[in-house]
C-alpha cells in the first residue's frame, strides 16, 4: 500500500479540515509533498489538485520537490540582509538555476530562504546540511558549491 | 420592502437583496471587483465598501443584507478614500503596459483608475514578476496583470466544475495559477474562455490567432476559405456598438469577403449535416439497444471535461464531430475535389464563440490523411479585431450571401447557437427519420430560454424518449453523477459547456450582461421562426452533399470524414 494510502486510511474519515494534518504526515513520510500523493489525496477529498496545492503553498513548512543530497540555507535575517544576502541569494539563484523551494535537476542541491540562524556576527551567512559559511558574497558562492560538488565524486570514486 | 436611507434619500429596497443590489437597482453604481452576478459574494476585494451608519467601519456593500431604516453613504470622502487607495495598491504591483495589453481600452482596472483619478503612481518599490503562461493553445495567463479578484478561480470552480486555477502562495507573492504551476495545458482546464469573460483585466485573454490568418491571406498560393458558427451573427454587432442580438449576417459575410476570404460558408449548413449523422447515430442506438442515453459532442470543452474526468461515460457521447470540423473535413474533400484544387493548398479558418475550438482544431485524430481539416480559430472578438485592423466600416459593407456548396443553412442549424438548440433541432429530424412525417409542434419550448438544466419527454411515435438539456459544466456534472446513481430515464442529453450556450460562448464580445445574453438568444429564435425551412432535413444543400458525395448518415464516407473517437486523458486534476 502507498503511503499516502496508508495515511489516508489513519484518518477514518478524511475531511476538508484535516487536509493540513494529512499534508503534514505525507512530507513527514516522504520529506515532501509528491503530486501523485497531492492528486491522490485530492480524489479521496474530493478536491481539485490547484486547489491542494494552494493550500499548500499558503503554508512555508511545504515543499514540493525532493530534497537535494545538499539542503543550502540562505539566512534573510536583518544583520544578513543588512550585509547583502539579497545578492547572494540572487547568484545561488543563478548558479543553481532554481528558485528557493527548489532542487537542482542533478538532485545536488536544494536551496532555502531561511530566518536568522543566529550566526549573525558571520553575516551573511549560509549554511550547508549545517555546515556554516560565514561572510559569504556572490564571488565566493562557486568555490564553496565546488567543494560539495567535489565531495560527491570522491565519495562515488571511493565506492 | 423595506425603505433605506441613501445618501440623505430614502429609497425601497427588497428584504432579500444585497446592500449593492439595492444600489445599484437605484441607479446608484458602485464599483465592485471581486463581485460576480449569480454568485455567493466572496467580500474581498472590499472595492465595493459604503458608509453604513452604526457599523464598525466601512462595509463591503456587496456582501452586506439590507436592513430597515439603515443609513448608508455610498460616496462620502472616507468611501472614495479607501476605494481609491485599494485602486492605488492594485496599481502599485501592476505593469505599466496597457498600450501592449489585450484589454487596453476595455479594462475595468484601467476604468477605475480613471474613475477615481489615479494618475500617477503612488507606491513604488519592487513588483512581483511572473511568467506569462502561453502554453495552451486556446487561453494565455499572464498573473502580472491579475488583481486578485479571483473571478477565474470561482468560474472555473463554481460555473464549470472544472477548477484548473487556484489561489496560489500568500502575501505578497500571492498569485493564481494552477497545480505545481504548470502551465494550463497539461492542467485539467477545458479550454472553456469563461475566466476571460470574468476577468476584469488583461490577465487572461485568448491565444490569438489573427497574426496567421493576416499572413495566411497574404500567401498568393493559399486559398483562405471562412467559415462562421451559428452563434457569431448574433453577437459581432457588439464589438462594433451596436444594440446585443442585432443580427449582422449577411453583412458579416460581405465583410468577410472584402478581408479576402475567398469562400465564405455557414458552419450551420454543418450544424444541419451533424443534426442528420446524430440524429440518425440516436435512432440506430434506440433501435439496436445500443448506449444510452446519448450525449452531443460538439461542445469541445465538454468532450475534454469527459475524457478527463468521467471517462467511463465515453461511450455515451456521440461519435459525430462537431459542426466545425464537419465542414472543415468536408472543405478538404468534397469541396477540394471539386474545385480541382490540392487540399493541403487551402487554409481553412473558422470563426468561432469559443477559445475550446481553437484546441479542437488542433486534436490529431481531427483530419484526414495527416491533413487538419481546420488551421485556425478565431474568436467573435478577433474577428473584430481583424475588421478594425483592415480599416472596415461593418455598417458600410455589401451585404451578402454564403457560398456554394456550404452556404445554405436551416434555422435548425442556426439554433445550435444557444443552449437546447441542438436538442431542438435533434428532436425536429429524429422525429421525421423515424416517422417519414414533420413533427406538428415544431418548436420544442421546453428546452428553450436561459435556464441551466431543461428536460422534457418527446413522444416520437409512440415511443416516449427523455431528453435533457445542460450548460454550465457543474451543472453536466450533477447530471452525470445522477446517472452514475442509477437515473435511467434518460435517452438523449445535450451539453453546452458555456452557460446559456455559444451566445454567451468564452469567445464572444466582453461585459455581456445576462440581459444582453437573453437578447442574443432572442435574436437565435426570431431567425428561427422568420425562416421558411426550418429543419435539418430540409437543406436541399445537405441532402446533395448525401447525395453527390456522402451517399447515407452513419456510410462509409460518414463515418470516415464525419465521426471521430474519444479517449480517456491523464491531467493534473
Ligand atoms: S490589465 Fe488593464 S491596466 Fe493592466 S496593462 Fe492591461 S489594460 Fe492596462
Ligand atoms: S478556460 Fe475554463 S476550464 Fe480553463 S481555467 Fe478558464 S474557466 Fe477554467
Ligand atoms: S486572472 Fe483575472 S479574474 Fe483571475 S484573479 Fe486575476 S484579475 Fe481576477
Ligand atoms: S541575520 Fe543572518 S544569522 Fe542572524
Ligand atoms: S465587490 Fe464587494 S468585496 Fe469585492
Amino acid at each position: 500500500m502507498s503511503v499516502v494510502r496508508k495515511i489516508l486510511e489513519k484518518h477514518s474519515q478524511p475531511k476538508r479540515e484535516t487536509l493540513i494534518p494529512i499534508l503534514q504526515e505525507i512530507q513527514e513520510e516522504l520529506g515532501y509533498l509528491s503530486r501523485e500523493a497531492i492528486c491522490e489525496v485530492g480524489e479521496k477529498l474530493n478536491l481539485s489538485a490547484s486547489k491542494i496545492y494552494g493550500v499548500a503553498t499558503f503554508y512555508n513548512q511545504f515543499r514540493f520537490e525532493k530534497a537535494g543530497l545538499y539542503e543550502i540555507q540562505v539566512c534573510r535575517g536583518t544583520a544578513c540582509h543588512v550585509k547583502g544576502s539579497a545578492s547572494v541569494l540572487e547568484a545561488l539563484k543563478q548558479e543553481l538555476q532554481i528558485e528557493p523551494g527548489g532542487t537542482t535537476r542533478d538532485g545536488l542541491f536544494n536551496l532555502e530562504v531561511v530566518a536568522c540562524i543566529g550566526a549573525c556576527s558571520l553575516a551573511p551567512v549560509i549554511a550547508v546540511n549545517g555546515e556554516f559559511h560565514a561572510g559569504v558574497s556572490p564571488d565566493s558562492i562557486k568555490e564553496i558549491l565546488n567543494t560539495y560538488r567535489e565531495r560527491v565524486v570522491e565519495n562515488d570514486q571511493g565506492k | 420592502m423595506v425603505t433605506i436611507e441613501v445618501n440623505g434619500r430614502q429609497i425601497e429596497a427588497l428584504k432579500s437583496h444585497t446592500l449593492l443590489e439595492a444600489l445599484r437597482r437605484d441607479g446608484i453604481d458602485i464599483p465592485t471587483l471581486c463581485h460576480i452576478e449569480g454568485l455567493a459574494p466572496s467580500g474581498a476585494c472590499r472595492m465595493c465598501v459604503v458608509e453604513v451608519e452604526g457599523a464598525n467601519g466601512l462595509v463591503p456593500s456587496c456582501a452586506y443584507p439590507v436592513q430597515e431604516g439603515m443609513k448608508v453613504k455610498t460616496h462620502s470622502p472616507r468611501v472614495m478614500e479607501a476605494r481609491k487607495t485599494i485602486i492605488e495598491l492594485l496599481l502599485a504591483n501592476h505593469p505599466d503596459d496597457c498600450l501592449y495589453c489585450a484589454r487596453n481600452d476595455n479594462c475595468e482596472l484601467q476604468s477605475l483608475a480613471a474613475l477615481f483619478g489615479v494618475r500617477e503612481r503612488v507606491y513604488k518599490g519592487d513588483r512581483n514578476v511572473h511568467q506569462i503562461d502561453s502554453s495552451s493553445p486556446s487561453i494565455v495567463r499572464d498573473p502580472n496583470k491579475c488583481v486578485l479578484c479571483g473571478r477565474c478561480v470561482r468560474v472555473c470552480e463554481e460555473i464549470q466544475g472544472v477548477s484548473a486555477i487556484d489561489f496560489i502562495n500568500r502575501g505578497s507573492k500571492a498569485t493564481v495559477g494552477t497545480a505545481f504551476d504548470q502551465g494550463l495545458n497539461v492542467s485539467s482546464c477545458i479550454k472553456c474562455g469563461q475566466c476571460i469573460l470574468a476577468c476584469p483585466t488583461g490577465a487572461l485573454h485568448e491565444q490569438s490567432y489573427v497574426g496567421d490568418i493576416i499572413d495566411a491571406l497574404k500567401d498568393p498560393e493559399k486559398m483562405v476559405v471562412v467559415q462562421h458558427a451559428p452563434a457569431i451573427s448574433v453577437t459581432l454587432a457588439e464589438e462594433f456598438g451596436l444594440k446585443a442580438g442585432t443580427d449582422v449576417c449577411s453583412l458579416m459575410t460581405g465583410v468577410l469577403r472584402m478581408l479576402g476570404f475567398e469562400r465564405v460558408f455557414d458552419t450551420s449548413f454543418s450544424a444541419d449535416l451533424t443534426i442528420m449523422e446524430e440524429g440518425s447515430e440516436l435512432v440506430h442506438r434506440l433501435k439496436n439497444k445500443g448506449v444510452l442515453p446519448m450525449m452531443t459532442s460538439c461542445s469541445p470543452g465538454w468532450i475534454k471535461y469527459v475524457e478527463q474526468f468521467y471517462p467511463e461515460f465515453i461511450p455515451n457521447l456521440s461519435t459525430c464531430k462537431s459542426p466545425q470540423q464537419m465542414l472543415g473535413a468536408v472543405t478538404k474533400s468534397f469541396f477540394a475535389e471539386r474545385e480541382k484544387i490540392d487540399p493541403k493548398k487551402i487554409y481553412s479558418v473558422a470563426i468561432m464563440p469559443c477559445t475550446a475550438k481553437k484546441f479542437e482544431a488542433q486534436r490529431p485524430e481531427m483530419g484526414n490523411s495527416g491533413i487538419s481539416d481546420i488551421d485556425a480559430v478565431l474568436t467573435t472578438r478577433e474577428l473584430a479585431e481583424l475588421i478594425r485592423y483592415f480599416g472596415i466600416d461593418m455598417q458600410k459593407a455589401q451585404p451578402s450571401a454564403a457560398d456554394t456548396p456550404f452556404g445554405m443553412r436551416s434555422s435548425a442549424g442556426k439554433l445550435f447557437g444557444v443552449s437546447g438548440g441542438v436538442m431542438e433541432a435533434a428532436i425536429r429530424s429524429a422525429y421525421f427519420l423515424v416517422t417519414g412525417n414533420e413533427l406538428q409542434e415544431i418548436e420544442v419550448k421546453q428546452v428553450r430560454g436561459l435556464d441551466s438544466v431543461k428536460e422534457t419527454k418527446v413522444d416520437i411515435d409512440g415511443i416516449e424518449l427523455g431528453v435533457a438539456v445542460v450548460s454550465g459544466l457543474n451543472n453536466a456534472k450533477k447530471l452525470l453523477e445522477q446517472i452514475k446513481a442509477g437515473r435511467d430515464d434518460l435517452h438523449f442529453i445535450e451539453v453546452m459547456t458555456c452557460p446559456g450556450g455559444c451566445i454567451a460562448g468564452g469567445g464572444q464580445p466582453l461585459n455581456a450582461d445576462k440581459k444582453a445574453i437573453q437578447a442574443r438568444m432572442k435574436a437565435i429564435y426570431k431567425i428561427d421562426s422568420n425562416d421558411a425551412i426550418r429543419t435539418s432535413h430540409g437543406n436541399e444543400a445537405v441532402k446533395r452533399l448525401y447525395a453527390e458525395y456522402l451517399g447515407e448518415p452513419l456510410g462509409e464516407k460518414s463515418h470516415q470524414l464525419l465521426h471521430t473517437y474519444y479517449a480517456k486523458r491523464d491531467v493534473i486534476k
